[in-house]
């Protein structure tokens, strides 16, 4: 142990680095652009000192992991404890191909199931409805039944995994039928654990899979929220996403701010509907995407706990400290693969599953090299899902909790993506709330400006994307999955066979029941939604039951 | 002399609901001078063909990311043929595999764009296309 603290080696200051070393370097070394900016087009400053935290305290704006408000990491101890769950998501086909991948991923060391429906199934169409044609089993699983579902899990079992699924319209349909499997399985509620998306928000600002009004699609949120808070301790009811609104083009900061302020509101909605705050706020989970620009995405993490654990505490009362840590899967982004020389993409992925990483994520997606091309094959699935272990096992990154923490350049990021997702949490306040913002198509606009602007960089050459703007070469393409007509053939044929061979008076009299329960804006819609799956009433059925109630919602082409 | 703006529809067929592409693409050429006319999500082949007559377009833009391009592009030339539309421009934008492209392309397709594409490629094959 030295006896005494190292002298200091320089006594030089910023304004005489400036003048001393800087300035003539600069004279003869000229830096490669007149302004550097992040990912999100906002600027970054050559260096970072103490001079950009004048009022960073330590204890005060930092704290420890585990403790509120949580800008370090929800634990204490972070991947020292247990590593991220692996959770790849995937689906394509048919029940029995995409059932055959997850027994794949199970045995190659996936802890957690996700699950990728078709688009007829995320819109609420059975297979064989007009409006399915060529999409069926496409960009994931086709599901138009509780049969279905059941050959989607067999031999899987429901008690020993947690499941996720990427479903938004039809969500609470969707979750009944995985609740039947369940009951089926012999697995009891307490131990069934999984995370629905069911955030229709975002899907009004960015992704665009609604099925009816906003009004009526928050309170199917809203009867999930209140039936999982009653009835499934396990289940994430909600995954609140930013994801797709970063895809749709937004910058990080919107990124953060619509997702957080989608949060609230429901929050908001289902203390409305009776609960307390700590009964369901423990229950939400989020979701957010990992772009390329490494320490803009770690800031973005680190303040997105920040935000929440201050609203969740100061806004609604929250007294649980469960309900004020911001628990999030993140995926890294799919629009930043390129189609050109695909296999760059696996260094593109592996930086951003790093900086979801550093960022304290608790689950994570990594996607595939192909992705830009198709749905990926079994080899790129297995690229995907080993760098993740490699980050966990090799890179050394896991050892230690929040390691960017303190570093002038994080903390000054993290300051800023905080202020400047506050500044837009307060706008829509003053709109009043995200649903009326929606109404108003705020969160639409900005998203669509940035996502233009993100685009004139790279054709002006102000971002490079290797291989696309700059770096291009001939190529040879390269393999990929095919999904063939027969599966559409054959999901028609089984629909036919299971509307013959199913008890139809049951069918009838279940969704008439649901009907009057889906008129009834204070009854719960669960119940009898578990109960029309459990007849084998198809997705497209039950989902028209509740289009004739709620009417559909048509998008004004603006652009 | 006032020249007649090149009028371009663009639409989203099928369920697919990514939309940042062809809103990205309908600013970019409208900045270029063109006329247009966005249908939005959701529509159907017939719907794009009729409002393709009606709106009397040179070129229809189709935004096709979930993979249902073989069934949706050949629908929508087929009904834009149908209703004498033969010498519309039909160009695809999208998640296309290589293979289909070509195929894309004997079925009356004009031009397929894939992820990357710069939007003055774009511009500049409507302007070759339809001088």
């Amino acid at each position: 142990m030295p006896a005494t603290t190292p002298k200091p080696t320089t006594s030089v200051d910023k304004t005489d680095w400036e003048e001393q070393v800087l300035g003539p370097f600069m004279e003869k070394n000229p830096e490669r652009a007149k302004r550097f900016t992040t990912t999100s087009l906002v600027p970054v400053e050559r260096l970072y000192t103490r001079d950009d935290l004048p009022e960073f305290q330590f204890e005060r704006d930092l704290g420890y992991p585990g403790s509120f408000p949580y800008t370090r990491g929800i634990h204490p101890t972070m991947f020292r404890g247990k590593l991220w769950t692996m959770r790849q998501f995937s689906g394509f086909g048919s029940a029995e191909q995409t059932n055959q991948r997850y027994r794949y991923l199970l045995q190659h060391g996936v802890t957690g199931l996700s699950v990728a429906f078709d688009l007829p199934t995320l819109m609420g169409y059975d297979a064989d409805h007009p409006m399915s044609a060529g999409e069926v089993g496409k960009c994931g699983v086709a599901v138009s039944s509780l049969a279905d579902m059941e050959t989607l899990f067999s031999g899987i079992p429901l008690g020993e995994v947690t499941t996720s699924m990427t479903i938004n319209g039809p969500a609470s349909v969707i979750w009944a039928m995985y609740l039947a499997v369940c009951e089926k399985q012999g697995v009891p509620n307490s131990r069934i654990g999984g995370t629905l998306q069911n955030d229709i928000l975002k899907e009004f600002t960015a992704q665009k899979e609604f099925i009816f009004p906003i009004r009526p699609s928050m309170r199917l949120v809203v009867d999930t929220i209140v039936f999982g808070t009653r009835h499934l301790p396990r289940w994430n009811t909600i995954s609140i996403s930013g994801y797709h609104i970063r895809e749709a083009g937004s910058t990080a900061v919107q990124e953060l701010a619509f997702t957080l302020r989608d949060g609230m509101e429901y929050v908001e909605e289902t203390i409305k509907a009776g609960l307390n705050v700590d009964e369901f706020a423990p229950r939400l989970s989020f979701f957010f995407n990992a772009h390329n620009d490494f320490f803009e995405e770690i800031a973005k993490y680190r303040a997105a706990r920040k935000i929440w654990a201050q609203v969740m505490r100061e806004r609604f009362g929250a007294k649980d400290e469960r309900s004020t840590k911001l628990r999030f899967h993140t995926q890294t982004a799919g629009a930043s693969l390129t189609a050109q020389q695909p296999y760059n993409n696996v260094v593109r992925v592996a930086i951003q599953a790093l900086a979801a990483v550093m960022g304290g994520t608790q689950s994570l997606h990594t996607n595939s090299l192909d992705e830009t091309l198709a749905l990926p094959t079994e080899q790129a699935v297995t690229i995907a899902l080993r760098t993740q272990q490699i980050i966990a096992h090799e890179s050394g990154v896991a050892n230690t909790v929040d390691p960017l923490g303190g570093s002038y350049f994080v903390e000054k990021l993290t300051r800023d993506t905080e202020l400047g997702a506050m500044d837009y949490i307060n706008r829509i306040d003053a709109m009043g709330g995200m649903v009326a913002a929606v109404e108003k198509g705020f969160p639409q606009r900005e998203i669509q400006e940035a996502a233009y602007q993100y685009q004139r960089a790279i054709e002006r050459r102000e971002k490079i994307i290797v291989g696309v703007n700059d770096y291009q070469m001939e190529e040879q393409p390269i393999e990929t999955l095919h999904i063939d007509h027969t599966v559409a053939d054959d999901q028609s044929r089984k629909l036919r066979e299971l509307r013959a061979t199913r008890n139809n008076s049951e069918v009838r009299s279940a969704l008439d029941r649901l009907r009057k329960i889906a008129q009834d804006p204070r009854a719960n819609t669960m119940p009898a939604l578990i109960d029309a799956a459990k007849t084998y009433a198809t997705l497209g059925e039950i989902t028209d039951v509740l289009r004739d109630v709620f009417g559909t919602y048509d998008e004004p082409a603006i652009f | 002399m006032s020249e007649r703006k090149i009028r371009v529809l663009l639409a989203k067929p099928g369920l697919d609901g990514h939309d940042r592409g062809i809103k990205v693409i309908a600013r970019a050429l409208r900045e270029a001078g063109m006329e247009i006319i966005y249908l939005g999500l959701r529509q159907t082949p017939e719907q794009i063909a009729v409002a393709a007559l009606q709106e009397d377009v040179d070129v229809v833009g189709l935004s096709i990311l979930s993979g249902a391009h073989m069934t949706l592009a050949p629908a929508v030339r087929e009904r834009l043929n149908e209703k004498g539309l033969t010498d519309v421009v039909l160009l695809v934008g999208g998640i296309i595999p290589d293979q289909d492209v070509a195929e894309l392309q004997k079925i009356g397709v004009n031009g397929v764009f894939t992820p990357g594409a710069p939007t003055e490629d774009i511009i500049a094959t409507i302007k070759k296309l339809r001088p």
